[in-house]
């Protein structure tokens, strides 16, 4: 357990950079973009952090989207995200050069990592963060998530512990512009971990087959509620879907009750999305799902209640019968298509 | 073999109700129950005796009334619960909570094997199962939709987003599940009652061997600056009058205007 620290010794913004096979996720690039902001309100460097093995132009790009400084951790024990390797490496990066905040993706590896060095670190780490920002006249991380089941927003602080972190949802923060022009350092860190000393073995490893898009990733998606969660309904809400070459998504309730899986649920409890159209079908707007999808560009509500709170989300809406409104428009599709 | 179940009593959200006019939770009157997540660990847990013998303590931090999930897990079967109930463990983050339960886990000794659900539905973290094994200096697998236990070692089949892998290490270890892991019990009517006469130790700081200021409040890292209702509504929509033909087709012209078509 580290004894009282001295928090100004911390200094320079972070961000874990995950990666597959030398690719980036989207949600570290879209944390660079955030980062860089965050970095200029503290007037430091904005720095990624990458392990893995072999990749290849990987820092490079992570400068043009915004890095001013890149370490890199490359070994063959560090191919496949690990806990135990991973937190070694980052840990040790930590303890050496003293960062002051650290921001890490929400994804399935970022909530497995971070928790495990916020421990090590004495650091405190807010967990699916929807908003982060810097309180200049404190020189605090101010990190933003929804609590208590969504209704409210809370606000939180690390006064006395460094660094910072947070986890940050995928698809809250804009991808940032890519500027190959960007100058920045590459730092290698050493590695000394040996596979024989690693506690846990990969002894198998497969990306699930999935339909489609994943959701998070649609231009467009149609989104399915409780009030077209039955089986004539849900036909008709695919091939509208089709038509408008979009994905089909769904509230926890429609999940629950077994319409689509979770990795097709919209809202606090699932994704947050940022489509160019969303069309809520039988929706009625509770703030544990809009909290999903206000980021979405252009929305269309269809209920049949006018009192429906997805209504107030919405740029254009249809009261009705989704098993009447939802044929009438696509046969205007299939009209306009010829 | 000894597994130890940490579980968490949360407010049954689904049938939380807010205020329409202030926005906020109403708490009064919210049944709790044992967070769904660590039901399956605590199913888990029991397939794991059932196949292996042996015992399962499980162990929760919480205000007095935790008390009713420990007696529930003992319904359903575990042999032994631990509470830790006291004003100093009150305003707990993840850290601290996690140093507590760490710090009771080894009071409780003789382990092989720890579950915890993957998150609470409450907080929704998902921290604090790999951060005790930080504390314990154990491999945390996390995200197991199977678990198998044979010759010392731990085998999990992990449901990491889109991969899927298989995962293993030896004992002592710690794991979080999935919902998809099991089908969770009901307990028993007659267990119900036996439950009831058993011994719960509560367990205070004094029984810990921590260090005062890293429970509760004072031991967390990370504090609330404040909580507000989120005001994202855009609020203005434009209804498109008519019946459905007339709206569709409304709807289909502004959808080329827009260019999205």
């Amino acid at each position: 357990m580290a004894a009282s620290i001295d928090i100004n010794e911390y200094r320079g913004c972070w961000v874990f950079v995950e990666q597959s096979h030398g690719k980036p996720a989207r949600v570290s690039l879209e944390l660079l973009g955030k980062g860089k902001e965050l970095a200029q309100k503290l007037g430091v460097d904005l720095t990624a952090i990458v392990v893995g093995d072999s990749l290849g132009s990987l820092p490079q790009e992570l400068i043009a989207y915004g890095a001013e400084k890149v370490l890199v951790a490359e070994d063959p024990v560090l191919k496949e995200y690990r806990t135990e390797p991973y937190a070694d490496v980052i840990g040790a990066a930590v303890i050496d050069r003293k960062p002051e905040v650290l921001i890490v993706g929400a994804t399935p590896i970022g909530r497995d990592l971070a928790p495990r060095l916020s421990f090590r670190l004495n650091a405190g780490c807010t967990a699916d963060c929807t908003g982060l920002d810097i309180d200049q006249e404190n020189r605090l991380f101010v990190s933003t998530r929804p609590a208590f089941g969504g209704n409210v927003v809370a606000t939180i602080i690390c006064p006395n512990h460094r660094p910072q972190m947070a986890t940050v949802r995928p698809g809250v923060m804009p991808l940032p512009e890519k500027a190959t022009a960007r100058r920045g350092e590459v730092v290698s860190l050493k590695v000394q971990i040996k596979e024989q000393d690693m506690q846990v073995k990969i002894l198998e490893s497969a990306e699930a087959a999935s339909e489609g898009v994943a959701i998070e990733e649609a231009e467009r998606v149609v989104c399915v509620g409780m009030g077209g969660a039955d089986q004539e309904t849900f036909a008709i809400i695919k091939e509208l879907a089709d038509l408008l070459n979009a994905e089909v998504a769904a509230t926890r309730m429609a999940v629950e009750a077994g319409w689509l899986t979770h990795d097709s649920q919209v809202g606090q409890t699932g994704k947050t999305i940022r489509p160019d159209l969303y069309v809520a079908c039988g929706i009625s707007g509770a703030v544990q799902h809009t909290a999903g999808m206000t980021g979405s560009k252009l929305v269309v509500a269809i209920n049949k209640d006018s009192r429906a709170e997805i209504f107030n989300y919405a740029d254009y809406g249809i009261v009705g019968d989704l098993r009447k409104v939802l044929p009438a428009i696509i046969e205007e599709l299939k009209t306009l298509r010829g | 073999m000894h597994t130890i179940v940490c579980i968490k009593q949360v407010p049954n959200v689904k049938e939380v109700k807010w205020d329409p006019v202030t926005g906020s939770l109403i708490r009064k009157g919210i049944p709790s129950i044992i967070n769904p997540n660590d039901r399956n660990a605590i199913e888990a847990a029991l397939q794991l005796r059932e196949k292996h013998g042996g015992e399962l303590t499980v162990l929760s931090m919480g205000p007095s009334q935790v008390e009713e999930a420990l007696r529930e897990a003992l319904a359903m079967g575990a042999d032994k619960a631990v509470q830790l109930t006291d004003k100093e463990f009150a305003g707990s983050d993840t850290w601290a909570t996690s140093y507590t339960l760490g710090l009771a886990i080894q009071n409780i000794g003789g382990w092989d094997l720890i579950l915890c659900g993957k998150e609470a539905m409450d907080g929704m973290t998902a921290q604090v199962g790999p951060q005790i094994a930080e504390f314990l200096k154990i491999p945390q697998l996390t995200y197991a939709i199977s678990l198998e236990v044979a010759d010392g070692k731990v085998r999990i089949k992990q449901k990491l987003g889109k991969v899927q892998r298989v995962l293993e290490t030896s004992l002592p270890a710690l794991v979080t599940v999935e919902r998809e892991i099991n089908e969770p019990r009901i307990a028993p009517m007659d267990s119900i009652m036996e439950a009831y006469e058993k011994e719960i130790p509560v367990w205070t700081p004094e029984d810990l061997s921590g260090e005062a200021e890293r429970f509760g409040l004072e031991g967390s890292p990370t504090r609330l600056r404040k909580v507000f209702s989120p005001k994202v509504l855009k609020g203005n929509v434009q209804m498109l009058p008519g019946g459905p033909k007339e709206a569709a087709v409304e709807l289909i012209r502004v959808l080329k205007e827009k260019y999205i078509l």
